[in-house]
């Protein structure tokens, strides 16, 4: 198997939190004294966007370039919030690295709130992670007594103190808009207008950032921009990625690697393959609300800028490789994904809450065997509407549900022509 | 009634802060786990204490999959339904829990021990199928575990250690 050099999920030990002592050992904290010392808020800005850091929390959008929407002038206070709600299907990475390396992202969170001068932190983490709050929480402890966070940090100007929240759990969280509601204690809509980073908690200029995003930012701090940027496998991909794998594979599990290493590497050499007597037919390269990779595409990087390329739809996402074998039936799945975005829509635009339960309702007789061939253009439009609702939510539910009638057409087709699911022997279960 | 020392605990946080509904999350969890679920009284409690009308309350309370605005059993099974325990045959394993259990999907058993409900994504996709017991994962869950995990429960006994 190929090696590589990790930044946040080194020194990992089975199952175990990585100490402060341990952390501090290989480095840790000393980004945060070299920061608060040499460098200004608008130089650490600066060197982040350098580096090309991306959020890792789905969208990609360039760290440093939200850093820098927060006006020099803006008021105060100013918030930053580590997003850990990961509630999006197959991710599983912020979980890891958060029950791992939960002073990477402490120190992350102190440095960036230093970059925009906030002084008050939120880590934002799901329900189904008790666990791991519980490590993050240790962590944070420890972090406090050491003089890393707190009034005057290492005896500079900058303070800034860290709270966690426990969410009581629905995917919209997850929204930046819709957080911001969730930890105000309003119903988390994500009805804002304007920018987070002028208008967002109780008004005040708001930056919130993926857990994994917020972990890289220490070793970027600590060795450079180039260093970080050359550490993706090509020019498009800077730094490293955890990988979430799941689906009929091997060996599931999370994967530091480099930045747009191949979904054939990944799936081959780091999860061991696929399950004997089980063939590869597909993935989702980056949770639910990405498109399913078309068939023959294994070379393909994983990362934000070569999914995109493949064609319009295509998305990275998360980084949540789910992976389908041949006997899976995609209208089963894409069916079982849209009853999860049905489910979990907020209900506050029409589109959304009127739109996803037709077209699960059309896929739903699809997989039953009830499905006519003009389902797939009605499908194809629906989805289309999607575009017209608030948030992020709606046009990414549909992503596979176009994927399957786009890229696996011939297995809606066979459900039509055959008056039954193929994939099963006699008529299907519940998907 | 709440106990007075969580009552004064919760008042206390609420009045230092700027912002008395950002707790609002907060007190329901901590009053659903002196009532076990979040029953009418105390969401007029809670509201009381933030300050809102429980009709606001209510609108955060029922949108949520973590509050239980109807009794639960002492242990919430929740059975996740997305996609990869959807492949790892999910409705096998729900199928196998109500039988096993004697509920439906939202039921309770008769001696208030267990409660079944579906819950999206829990992000345990490595460790397929997986529940969620009282904030605890069980995962690559068989009918023998099942039993085995029930059987503890029942006892009292320690959680299962898990061999991940």
């Amino acid at each position: 198997m190929t090696a590589y050099p990790q930044i946040v999920l080194n020194n990992r030990k089975h199952g175990e939190t990585i100490s402060m002592a341990d952390y501090g050992r290989s480095g840790g904290y000393e980004a945060l004294a070299k920061t608060l010392q040499d460098y200004s808020p608008k130089e650490v800005i600066k060197i982040v966007l350098d580096s090309g850091l991306r959020g890792q929390g789905g969208a990609g959008f360039p760290t440093g370039r939200k850093w820098s929407f927060l006006a020099e002038d803006a008021p105060f206070p100013r918030y930053l919030v580590s997003n850990t709600d990961e509630m999006e299907p197959g991710t599983f990475k912020d979980r890891t690295l958060v029950s791992i390396n939960p002073h990477a992202v402490i120190e992350g969170m102190v440095i960036a709130s230093y970059a925009v001068s906030a002084e008050k932190g939120f880590f934002f983490i799901r329900p189904s992670y008790d666990e791991v709050e519980r490590s993050f929480q240790n962590a944070l402890d420890e972090a406090r007594r050491a003089g890393f966070l707190g009034r005057n940090i290492l005896g500079s100007r900058h303070s800034f103190q860290i709270v966690p929240h426990r969410s009581a759990g629905r995917y919209i969280c997850g929204e930046a808009k819709g957080l911001v509601h969730a930890l105000e204690g309003e119903r988390p809509h994500p009805n804002i207008e304007g920018h987070l980073t002028s208008e967002g908690l109780w008004g005040k200029p708001t930056i919130i950032n993926n857990a994994e995003t917020l972990a890289y930012v220490p070793a970027i701090l600590r060795n450079g921009a180039t260093w970080f940027k050359s550490l993706g496998k090509h020019e498009g991909a800077p730094g490293n990625k955890i990988y979430s794998v799941s689906g009929r594979v091997k060996r599931p599990g999370v994967f530091e690697l480099p930045s747009g290493t191949s979904l054939r590497e990944i799936l081959e050499e780091h999860a061991g393959g696929m399950q004997p007597g089980f063939e590869y037919k597909t993935c989702l390269p980056g949770g639910a609300s990405t498109r399913f990779v078309p068939k023959g595409l294994h070379d393909v990087g994983m990362d934000f800028e070569s999914l995109k390329k493949i064609g319009p739809g295509h998305r990275f996402g998360t980084g949540a490789i789910m992976v389908f074998d041949r006997n899976t039936c995609l209208v089963g799945a894409a069916l079982n994904l849209i009853k999860f975005f049905s489910r979990e829509s907020c209900g506050y635009c029409t589109p959304c809450r009127e739109g996803l339960p037709y077209i699960e309702d059309l896929l739903q007789r699809i997989e039953e065997g009830e499905g006519k061939e003009d389902f797939i253009p009605l499908l194809k439009s629906m989805s289309q509407w999607m575009d017209k609702a608030y948030c992020a939510f709606a046009p990414g539910a549909v992503t596979p549900v176009l994927g399957l009638i786009e890229d696996f057409a011939e297995e809606v087709h066979e459900h039509i022509s055959q008056k039954k699911c193929p994939f099963k022997k006699s008529k299907c279960s519940k998907p | 009634m709440i106990p007075e020392h969580l009552s004064r605990e919760l008042q206390k946080k609420i009045s230092a802060s700027d912002h008395p509904k950002e707790f609002a999350v907060e007190v329901m969890y901590a009053l659903q786990s002196h009532y076990g679920y979040l029953s009418d009284e105390a969401l007029s409690e809670g509201a009381a204490l933030l300050g809102l009308e429980p009709l606001e309350l209510e609108e955060l309370a029922t949108f949520y999959d973590f509050i239980y605005r109807d009794p639960v059993g002492k242990y919430v099974i929740h059975v996740c339904d997305s996609v990869i325990c959807w492949m790892h045959g999910h409705q096998t394993l729900v199928d196998y829990l109500c039988e096993k259990l004697g509920v439906s999907l939202g039921g309770t058993t008769e001696d208030g021990l267990f409660t079944l409900l579906p819950v999206c994504c829990i992000g345990y996709c490595d460790e397929a199928p997986v529940v969620l017991i009282n904030g605890k994962p069980y995962g690559r869950l068989t009918p023998e575990k099942i039993d085995a995990i029930l059987e503890q429960l029942k006892e009292k006994q320690p959680p299962l250690v898990e061999d991940r």
